[in-house]
């Protein structure tokens, strides 16, 4: 008994250990990977590529899901709020929970899921067929030429995508609750006009997709580069890159609410 | 100009708690093609990988061209990698870009040269390998004995003074085999330039060979040229290189006696 | 895919990032009330602003005109004075114009209504409004019915 105490102890603090060696290593990186992204200035070329695999590529499943969401959203809130007279804030209802919570949190989760899965697939397996180490050996730094555009194009994609989830959220729930329920139009966007505020929401918004999109892809290219290169060693390390941002993400979500709308 | 390329002393080099390299020492002339050849698993890879600095060593050290690899700064370590060329045992080809790009990569990353310039250089490279034609292909199309053809021709485009192989025959059919045996001596005689070839593939690496190490359990077990070796004394060695099943590498793996082991445990 | 259609993609991307950013600015929020143009100010002193908050708007006979700046307690007159922000379209409010804090609906949010005066005379910007009516408060209001009831009661 006692030796299973012992034994289990030693487990607890060698994990932790280990885990304390991976921030190290993941910090480390990540400082590398934002000197790396200074050497983009001269190949914007890179760039832009990666913002297409890693933007435009996301962008569909972002639209569909935002349509969806806004159009529950309108219904649930129309059946809530219906029996208190109050239907006609359905509108700023779907906008305030869009812009501060849904549109950030539901396009890192879906990001996180399609293009920073794709993205630690995709440096594991170059890691894995030694492709990185072919770059060592040509002189050429991986950090600046593979990681650091795909770091900087998940970190730039990620507001835009949020914008666009909330933006096409908002017009699909503006679809259910004035084609389909039969709301006034104007109550839909004059209520949101008064009650929804640039700065506080709109803003406070995108901050929080901005600071999702660095640790989501912070993570995927981390998982990616940190990998065992086997093929067990990278289905580990994708399914890690899910899991690990998915929590990063909702417990960013509540760090930065609390800093952000406390009054 | 010493006619010694690269000199490694007493070189120690243990990952986790197995010891790879213990006290290793080795010359690697300027000129001809020298092969390194052992079992699996002696870290002939860790070997090449020490020698273009992607690892550290415990102890020792591994000079090139004159300069000592692993006390370089980063940027003076990437003017020497400039100079040398690799071939991994997969061919490491970046699988976004087309047969042509991975060639000229190398030339567009070092060198200012123009368009027309670059796809010039591109072609005769390729033509050397032999695989011009393949040059707007992507390299998920290409068999593996072309792949490393193609990434031949990346590791000779900035011309460096020497080429290390990685197990470049693993793997490949007689033809190929043929194919990357003949390419590897032809093009180090017409550049005149080092090759080093690690390889446990004996008679192809012994037929194109100036001169051999022979490595096991982390030191150089017998050095000398092809010939020399078919016939050498140590024991083990005759077992390397003609293969024989049983000999001082023993052909069981260490266990106790096969009675034994019938009779006891259930 | 050639890289120029990656280039009109990621283009494309981009645009429909910035449409969706402005339809969210312009129609969503109240950033319309941002970018007024010209404005004036004016102040006004309440006794109690109850639950008005800055950029709350400020409206007369119901058309928006403006919204409020800034609220701090004044501690010699021991009031509330209240920045308002109004927009010069609408500079013909007399000096007698009386300032009230409203709430929109039973239990919304609170607003300064504009009761324009008579005078001859128009506000300027910096000037003050007295004539004030103050937020209406729940508690002292019942608590007024209860006296009142106790005094019938007598």
């Amino acid at each position: 008994m006692f030796n299973g105490r012992l034994d289990l102890l030693q487990h607890i603090g060698a994990n932790t250990l280990q885990r304390f060696r991976r921030l190290g290593r993941g910090s480390l990186f990540l400082f590398d990977v934002v000197v790396g992204c200074a050497s983009l200035i001269s190949r914007p070329g890179l760039l832009i590529k990666q913002l297409y695999s890693v933007g435009v590529q996301t962008l569909l499943i972002i639209v569909v899901a935002g349509l969806f969401v806004g159009m529950v959203m309108a219904l649930q809130s129309y059946y809530a709020l219906v029996d208190f007279g109050a239907e006609d804030s359905v509108g700023v209802m779907v906008a305030l929970s869009l812009l501060r919570e849904l549109g950030p949190v539901i396009t890192a989760l879906l990001f996180a899921g399609r293009a920073g899965s794709a993205l630690t697939a995709e440096i594991g397996l170059m890691k894995a067929t030694e492709q990185l180490s072919g770059m060592e050996m040509m002189a050429v730094n991986p950090m600046k030429r593979i990681i650091a555009p795909r770091f900087l194009a998940g970190f730039l994609s990620m507001p835009l995508l949020a914008t666009i989830f909330s933006a096409v959220g908002v017009m699909g729930a503006y679809v259910v609750a004035v084609e389909f329920l039969g709301l006034d139009s104007g109550a839909f966007w004059s209520q949101p006009q008064n009650k929804v505020d640039l700065y506080l929401d709109i803003y406070n918004g995108i901050i929080k997709s901005v600071v999702f999109g660095f640790v989501a892809t912070w993570i995927a290219v981390f998982e990616g580069y940190d990998c065992v290169p086997t093929s067990e060693g990278l289905g580990q390390a994708t399914t890690r890159t899910v899991v690990h941002s998915s929590l990063a993400i909702l417990f960013l979500d509540f760090v930065l609410t609390a800093l952000m709308f406390a009054k | 100009m010493s006619d010694i390329l690269v000199k490694i002393r007493d070189l120690h080099f243990s990952r986790g708690n197995r010891k790879i390299f213990d006290g290793l020492s080795m010359d690697i002339p300027r000129q001809g093609i020298t092969a390194i050849m052992g079992p699996s698993g002696t870290g002939k890879t860790t070997l090449l990988k020490l020698m273009g600095g992607q690892l550290r060593p415990d102890s020792g050290s591994v000079e090139v061209d004159g300069l000592n690899v692993h006390q370089l700064s980063t940027k003076k370590l990437f003017e020497l990698r400039k100079r040398m060329g690799m071939l991994f045992q997969s061919g490491a080809l970046l699988t976004d870009l087309t047969v042509f790009e991975n060639v000229a990569y190398p030339l567009r990353e070092h060198t200012q040269l123009n368009d027309a310039m670059i796809r010039h250089l591109v072609l005769l490279k390729l033509n050397a390998v032999g695989l011009r034609g393949a040059a707007e292909m992507s390299p998920s199309e290409l068999s593996g004995g072309m792949a490393r053809r193609v990434a031949l021709a990346r590791a000779i485009a900035l011309d460096p003074m020497m080429v290390m192989y990685d197990e470049p025959f693993t793997g490949q059919d007689p033809i190929s085999m043929g194919v990357l045996v003949s390419l590897i001596s032809e093009l180090n005689s017409a550049l005149n330039i080092c090759s080093i070839v690690v390889s446990h593939d004996v008679p192809e690496t012994m037929s194109i060979a100036d001169h051999v190490h022979i490595i096991s359990a982390g030191k150089v077990i017998e050095s000398g040229s092809p010939a020399s070796l078919e016939n050498s004394e140590s024991a083990w060695t005759h077992q390397f290189v003609h293969g024989d099943a049983d000999g001082p590498v023993p052909f069981h793996y260490p266990a106790k006696p096969l009675l034994d082991d019938l009779y006891t445990g259930s | 895919m050639t890289s120029r259609k990656i280039e009109m993609m990621v283009g494309l991307f981009v645009v429909a990032a910035m449409a969706a950013f402005f339809m969210l600015a312009m129609s969503v929020s109240n950033m319309s009330s941002y970018s007024g143009g010209e404005n004036y100010e004016l102040i006004a002193r309440f006794d109690n602003v109850g639950g008005l908050k800055v950029r709350s708007p400020v409206s007369a006979a119901g058309v928006k005109i403006g919204r409020i700046t800034d609220i701090q307690y004044n501690s010699d007159t021991y009031e509330a004075e209240v920045s308002m922000e109004i927009d010069v379209k609408y500079d013909k409010f007399p000096v007698d114009t009386a300032a009230s804090i409203l709430t929109s609906g039973l239990l919304g949010e609170q607003y300064v209504g504009f009761e324009p005066g008579a005078e001859d005379e128009y506000l300027k910007a910096g000037d003050v409004i007295d004539l004030t009516q103050s937020a209406l408060v729940l508690e002292q209001i019942i608590g007024q019915f209860l006296y009142s009831k106790a005094d019938d009661e007598e």
